[in-house]
């Protein structure tokens, strides 16, 4: 970001705004419409962006001074269009207190500390227009590739170190060339897009926000391993991406990027969409490929593999979204400049999607090795309202609980397995204090009890099993005993499952209960939820003080356990009070207790 | 959207949706888009229209969570339980929702207005908790906005803008 210049009478020369999921649930449409009438008079285009990642401040609004300067206002409302308008937009004079970054922010700011290279078009490009994408330097890698040899395009990707960003972190160039070396005329690419990882958003960001390039990606592999068909699998639950994903297909077959003799080269690539029907066990690739097959969503063991056999029994390739916008940039720059980022082991850069109990959520790009410290404080901002750090969480379901003390691990694939957890797909869910860990480990396991899909005996009632016996600690009645057990079920559960999912399901409870068994021993041998989030073991009571009487928490409550005169102290029926929180949340007072 | 379409209506959907081979998850889906659900007599229909048998259509629909087998509410509501969510009390969400549209969690209010529904993530996780309701998802909607938000909802059908920010103010958390 250049300097502080005053640019006072060069005129702005664009405005953008974002408008991916985040940003229209935040109100990102009235606002552009806003910009849209203010701006007609003035001739100054309007530009619909994707996401640049800081959902925090959402809605976003950019704008580009002629000399190339960038000024970003957060939280921007219709109300304050008019101002930015008047002011910086005709006046020349950025409205200073509602940057984000720009002008006088020129340091500190969420981007500072970011390496963006997946992320390199979000947010700055219309990614409904592939003219844009291709001013930005979009498809010049492809034309790089097709000139080379296939077996080049593979070998500089192997060079990269680029693993997979999907959680598993298998090397991308190596699955490209096992799926090359086995004989056969038909081969497929797969892109996986079933991004199910609560927690996780950057491949819908991605997919959102910059959707060519990830096109890009799969057309380099199709060429790579000599593939003519491919497929985008992705969740139905982001109608957004789904509905740019058709459109760049559509823009990207126009242009001859995709249809028969890409750019001359002899080679034919198309691909489709095919939108996934809500079941998390598709993110497995076996049971991925199921469901593009038309079938129930079941993992099957492996070998074979994919790239050997994989959809309708030919050789595939998948490859999740953030893996495949690696690949034009290792193209176009060259593995060394890729591998010069990131650690011995794993190279180049990652997006986390950074939510939780922290101050600016939204995707974070960073060299792999930066630590989870920094993630949280250096761009995140740290832990809101003077609470503590108390854990962080990576790789979802599948992933475990790092505890505060080990907030300097490096985040690559390696140190984060040696502290418990995995790199997953990149969810970091930030927990203060106010998190109990043993409802978190519970959460989880709910969360695989629903997403299981049946097949192994051991993922479908160990974890109902699981499931059941924190169900028995939360609600006070666990024992010391059902410690233990867990411990022994989640073992089992680990050996005794085909598939990814049900292998790592037990991580959430094996990393909590290594790291907060106090928490556990708290709510077995005392009864006690330190963090008073367990619902059996609080009370709710309202505070005679601070009362007003408003009657809002006696209207809220949904079993109608408050009962209390307007203007006079309210009073909760302990034995009816189902532990809601309700009226907590709506007290204008404070006046509602948790003991 | 409470009506069975007929053997013509049913048929117009299947042919547009059974294009390429695999194509049975994608007819079911074109059904339940432009019906609301797939019922058994439907996927007795789609089977004697494509050859794919009725027990593999039947065990699709069951096995995920997009098909319903029953016509749900004129809105449906999707109450987010992601991590980001559930730290952020979408257990009271749910509590609210419950309270302000009278549909308890996976059944639809008396009056047919709302089906409410528990989502596993949205992926709008720093805007926790996040609801959304039909097509459109709302940001940090704690559970003492819940009824402003589904109020405009209440109005009889066809409301005019689908754009509005009701209960939608970022409290900076």
């Amino acid at each position: 970001m250049p300097g502080t210049s005053q640019m006072v009478g060069s005129r702005p020369v664009e405005v953008r705004v974002g408008l991916a999921s985040c940003g229209l649930a935040a109100g990102a449409a009235p606002v552009n419409e806003a910009l849209v009438r203010a701006l007609e008079p003035h001739g100054v285009p309007v530009k619909a962006t994707g996401c640049i990642g800081m959902c925090h401040a959402e809605p976003l609004v950019e704008v580009i001074g002629a000399d190339g300067e960038r000024f970003l206002y957060g939280k921007v409302t219709p109300d304050r269009v008019a101002r930015i308008v008047e002011g910086h937009i005709v006046g020349g004079e950025p409205v200073t207190e509602w940057l984000e970054i720009g002008g006088p922010i020129s340091t500190g700011h969420y981007l500072e500390k970011q390496q963006r290279i997946v992320l390199r078009n979000c947010g700055t490009i219309d990614p409904d227009s592939i003219d844009d994408y291709v001013k930005a330097g979009g498809y010049a890698a492809i034309a790089k590739a097709l000139k080379s040899t296939p077996e080049h395009v593979i070998d500089e990707v192997m060079r990269s170190g680029l693993r997979g960003r999907g959680g598993a972190g298998f090397s991308t160039g190596l699955k490209w060339k096992l799926t090359r070396d086995v004989p056969g005329e038909t081969k497929y690419v797969v892109c996986n897009a079933d991004e199910g990882d609560p927690g996780a958003f950057m491949d819908r960001s991605i997919l959102e926000s910059d959707p060519h390039s990830v096109l890009e990606g799969m057309i380099i592999a199709s060429y790579a391993m000599g593939a003519n068909r491919g497929y985008i699998y992705v969740r139905a639950e982001y109608p957004v991406a789904v509905r740019r994903l058709k459109w760049s297909i559509e823009q990207a077959r126009a242009r001859g990027y995709l249809g028969s003799n890409i750019l001359g080269s002899g080679h034919d690539f198309d691909l489709s969409i095919r939108e996934g029907a809500g079941a998390f066990v598709c993110g497995e690739e076996t049971a991925l490929l199921m469901s593009i097959e038309g079938r129930r969503g079941m993992p099957v063991p492996r070998p074979p593999f994919p790239s050997e056999k994989g959809l309708w029994g030919s050789p595939t390739s998948i490859n999740n979204v953030e893996t495949f916008a690696n690949v034009p940039y290792i193209i176009i720059h060259g593995a060394d400049k890729y591998a010069s980022l990131g650690t011995a082991k794993s190279k180049g850069t990652k997006v986390f999607a950074l939510a939780g109990n922290v101050c600016k959520g939204g995707l974070v790009e960073v060299p792999m090795g930066t630590t989870l410290r920094e993630i949280i404080y250096d761009i995140g901002g740290g832990i809101p309202g003077g609470h503590e750090l108390k854990a962080i969480q990576t790789g979802g379901p599948s992933g475990g609980c790092i505890p505060a003390s080990l907030a300097d691990t490096p985040v690559d694939y390696d140190s984060l397995a040696q502290a418990g957890s995995i790199m997953g797909s990149g969810g970091l869910l930030v927990m203060d204090d106010t998190a109990c860990m043993v409802d978190v480990a519970r959460f989880f396991i709910a969360f695989t009890v629903e997403e299981s899909c049946g097949k192994c005996t051991f993922c479908r009632v160990g974890t109902r099993q699981m499931h059941d016996i924190l169900e028995r600690i939360t609600s006070g009645h666990g024992t010391l005993e059902d410690l233990d057990k867990l411990e022994e079920i989640a073992e089992k559960v680990r050996k005794g499952s085909l598939c990814g999912l049900g292998q790592t399901a037990p991580n959430p409870v094996l990393t909590t209960l290594r790291n907060f068994r106090e928490e556990y021993e708290a709510h077995v041998l005392e009864k006690r939820c330190p963090a008073k989030k367990c619902s059996a073991l609080i009370t709710y009571n309202i505070i005679a003080d601070a009362c007003t009487g408003c009657t809002l928490c006696a209207r809220n409550c949904p079993v109608k356990a408050i009962s209390g005169e307007t203007r006079k102290l309210h009073v909760i029926d302990q034995e009816a009070c189902i532990k809601c929180g309700l009226c907590q949340s709506v007290c204008r007072f404070n006046a509602v207790t948790v003991s | 959207m409470d009506k069975s379409p007929s053997r013509e209506q049913l048929n117009e959907v299947v042919q547009k949706a059974n294009v390429e081979r695999g194509s049975a998850i994608p007819i079911l889906q074109e059904v339940q888009a432009t019906f609301g659900y797939v019922s058994k007599a439907m996927i007795e229909q789609i089977s004697a229209e494509t050859g794919i048998p009725a027990s593999e259509l039947y065990g699709i629909t069951t096995f995920y969570s997009q098909f319903y087998m029953e016509p749900r509410g004129e809105h449906v509501i999707k109450v987010c339980h992601g991590t980001a969510c559930h730290l952020a009390g979408a257990d009271r969400v749910t509590a609210a929702v419950e309270m302000a549209s009278g549909a308890k969690e996976g059944a639809t209010s008396a009056d047919g207005k709302f089906s409410h529904e528990r989502v596993a993530c949205l992926g709008c996780c720093s805007l926790a908790p996040v609801v959304m309701v039909d097509d459109e998802v709302h940001a940090n909607v704690r559970a003492d906005k819940v009824s402003a938000l589904l109020r405009k909802y209440k109005q009889p059908a066809k409301d005019a803008e689908g754009t509005d920010r009701a209960g939608n103010e970022s409290d900076g958390r």
